[in-house]
């Protein structure tokens, strides 16, 4: 069995890629996978800990994650694509008609 | 075969919850099966809906502990949650007296923005009753998804588009942090339930020694700083409250702020109680900071919807302020606070709403000269809720910010109450400067386009009853607020 | 602890090796008789026509988001279908059975907003 601390130091990196690509990357739709990415390793941190720990509570909030990240995606899909057509660009650059 | 015994559930903990829901699905199925012209009628079944749904709130208020509770101690609706779900409640019935006109003036008055409100409502609820970390993300995640697409609710104009975008990446991001923080801190103590957390914690005081237990914590509070919009967490604030749909800015700033507070406090008063003195250090310089910063920047805003951003950003200081307190009075301040901002914020929107026109939105200070003079009951109505911003008495407004610097004081955190007083002296400037537009300018327009509808209206007399009533006469209300803390 | 892996690594040696060796053996020592047709994509199949990197309609969009909010729905099935037998032994079976009722039910009153709102209608 690999033991607790390695899926832990792997959903940290996971988390932290993530982090770093929201905050570098400029396309909006990579943004959102990097987003997706953070979740992931958080999935991944609840299913480690719930299998360690023998307790059934993380798999369900996992159920909650994937479900709420589908939703998300819909919802932040069809944002996008709204703004595409009234900007011609999803390049977070391009999303600068307020500023403060 | 083993056999399973079944969970306490008790649907009269999640009645307002099931209500608003059940509303909202009946009136997406409705919206798709009536034809465009009778869309307005959309509007009037959500109200009656929210009033339906005042019931059981009033009828839960101070009931025996096992009806509260329900699904297992994942939900709890206690006086506290009633509260918060009565100023949810009460934000968005106002929010959609307002919309329908503006929607209609901007073209984009399309049905499914009721039942996305009245799910956000529902959601909220979901945060202020939950008392297990993943009821608290799914009323956060229904929430923060309604808001996106209402954020983004004008598809055709460039900016709501921004706004909803903005407002989506930042949102969806933040809930990371939340998450992992809810993750870590699962590991730590092996349960979600936040009461369970506490016993844990109860009965392993060593545990507070543990790094995956501290970055838990702090992973949560950057979390919920991102929802309240605490600097420095705050930075979408502006844009998506400038970009955003009128009545949308008005429901957002509002009613979401409150359901972050309420679930913030939560966790960290009773699952976290263990870590109090590092949580109250860094909630006393974010309260510092989010004042600060939203009131600074206030000052020099020309855009009065971005003015009012940043100030709902000094606003979110100052409920920080009553929770670093972290006692009862601090706590009753937060809430009677939440409430009468409700009133206040939403009326100075519906005011701002009605000045501008289609492709107008006459969103500049100096848009509003001689607007006093030209129509006086606005201009009166527009400078009681100032006024009430501006936490001067007699206001609700004033009473709320006394509450929770007298909390603050009363805990030992003078200094605290201090920079909160200065900072609402420097926040009357930029409020009184719109006043100072509307009575001491001469008028440029004749605001002949302005149109005051009767659900306006209600709206308007609501908010003014709401600023004025609690503000000379707090007692009632003090006393409920009193009542509702949960310590 | 690795040790438990040994079979799997040479498992994957011998693929690759065979896959590799029958590729390049094939390669050096095969007869070579190329015509246009042999030269074609797919010998036997269809004419292929343009690039498969061009933008499709933004209308698969709609469908495929879709499929995946009412598909991950199914993953609150499972965990219930798992358990549905143990509350029927707990006498609470109708109760279980109303409950997930009514989840379907939401999920259909989704089914119907988005088919009266036209998003499955392809023109």
């Amino acid at each position: 069995m690999v033991p607790l601390p390695y899926y832990l130091i792997v959903s940290g990196i996971l988390f932290s890629i993530g982090t770093i690509g929201v905050l570098t990357r400029r396309n909006a739709i990579v943004i959102f996978m990097c987003v997706e990415l953070m979740l992931n390793a958080v999935n991944l941190t609840f299913i480690a800990f719930s299998h360690e720990l023998g307790k059934i509570d993380g798999q369900v909030f996992v159920f909650f994650i994937m479900t709420v990240a589908a939703a998300e995606a819909a919802v932040g899909l069809a944002l996008m694509i709204a703004f595409y057509k009234n900007r011609e660009s999803i390049d977070v650059e391009d999303v600068n008609l307020m500023k403060w | 075969m083993e056999t399973l015994a079944m969970p306490a559930i008790n649907f009269a903990a999640i009645m307002p919850e099931t209500i608003l829901s059940a509303v909202a699905m009946a009136l997406l199925l409705v919206n798709v099966f009536v034809r465009s012209e009778q869309k307005a009628y959309l509007g009037y079944l959500s109200l009656i809906g929210i009033l339906v749904t005042f019931f059981p709130i009033v009828a839960g208020w101070n009931a025996p502990v096992e009806l509260q509770s329900g699904f297992n101690g994942a939900v709890l609706q206690d006086n506290f949650s009633l509260f918060f779900k009565g100023i949810f409640l009460v934000s968005a019935a106002l929010s959609i007296l307002i919309s329908d006109q503006y929607m209609q003036r901007e073209g984009c008055n399309h049905g499914e923005l009721y039942p996305l409100i009245l799910l956000a409502t529902a959601g909220m609820m979901l945060m202020a009753s939950g008392t297990d970390l993943m009821v608290i993300f799914l009323g956060l995640e229904l929430l923060s998804v309604a808001l996106y697409v209402l954020a983004g609710f004008n598809r055709d104009k460039l900016k709501s588009n921004e706004a909803g975008l903005k407002y989506f990446l930042l949102g969806a991001f933040s809930t990371g942090f939340l998450l992992y923080g809810m993750a870590l801190t699962f590991g730590a103590t092996g349960t979600t339930k936040i009461a369970g957390i506490a016993a844990y914690v109860a009965a392993n005081p060593m545990i507070t020694g543990n790094q995956m237990f501290l970055v838990g914590m702090l992973l949560m509070g950057v979390g919920f700083s991102f929802k309240i919009a605490a600097a420095p967490f705050h930075m979408w604030t502006p844009d998506v409250y400038e970009g955003a749909p009128t009545p949308m800015t008005a429901f957002m700033s509002v009613g979401p702020k409150a359901a972050g507070f309420a679930a913030f406090l939560r966790v960290f008063m009773i699952a976290l109680p263990a870590y109090k003195p590092e949580w109250s250090a860094l909630l006393w310089v974010l309260a510092v900071l989010t004042m600060t910063v939203g009131n600074i920047t206030a000052l020099f805003q020309q855009d009065i919807k971005r003015m009012l951003a940043y100030s709902s950003i000094a606003h979110a200081g100052y409920v920080l302020v009553g929770f670093v307190a972290g006692n009862a009075v601090g706590t009753a301040g937060i809430m009677f606070y939440m409430l009468s901002y409700a009133f206040m914020n939403i009326g100075a929107f519906a005011i701002i709403l009605l000045v501008g026109r289609k492709g107008e939105p006459n969103n500049n200070v100096a848009d509003y000269a001689g607007f006093g003079f030209k129509h006086p009951l606005l201009g009166l109505a527009m400078s009681i809720f100032l006024f009430s911003l501006a936490g001067i008495p007699p206001a609700a407004g004033f009473i709320g910010k006394f509450y929770i610097f007298s909390g603050a004081i009363q805990a030992g955190y003078i200094w605290l109450a201090i920079i909160g007083v200065l900072n609402s002296a420097a926040s009357v400037y930029y409020y009184l400067r719109v006043m100072v537009f509307m009575y001491m300018k001469d008028p440029v327009e004749e605001f002949d386009w302005l149109k005051v509808t009767p659900a306006h209206a209600l709206c308007l007399l609501v908010a003014v009853a709401g600023v004025l009533i609690p503000g000379i006469v707090p007692g009632y209300l003090l006393e409920l607020a009193q009542k509702a803390v949960f310590f | 602890m690795l040790g438990a892996y040994l079979p799997i690594i040479v498992l994957v040696v011998v693929a690759a090796m065979f896959g590799l060796v029958s590729v390049t053996m094939s390669s050096l020592i095969g007869p070579k008789k190329p015509s246009a047709l042999k030269l074609s994509p797919y010998e036997s199949g269809c004419e292929p026509v343009g690039t498969a990197r061009e933008r499709f309609s933004v209308k698969f969009y709609l469908i495929a988001m879709l499929f995946i909010l009412f598909d991950i729905e199914a993953v609150f099935l499972y965990p219930w279908a798992v358990v549905f037998k143990s509350f029927i032994n707990a006498g609470a079976g109708a109760f279980i059975f109303g409950e997930m009722l009514v989840f379907i039910v939401i999920l259909f009153v989704g089914y119907i907003y988005v088919w009266k709102k036209g998003a499955l209608e392809w023109e």
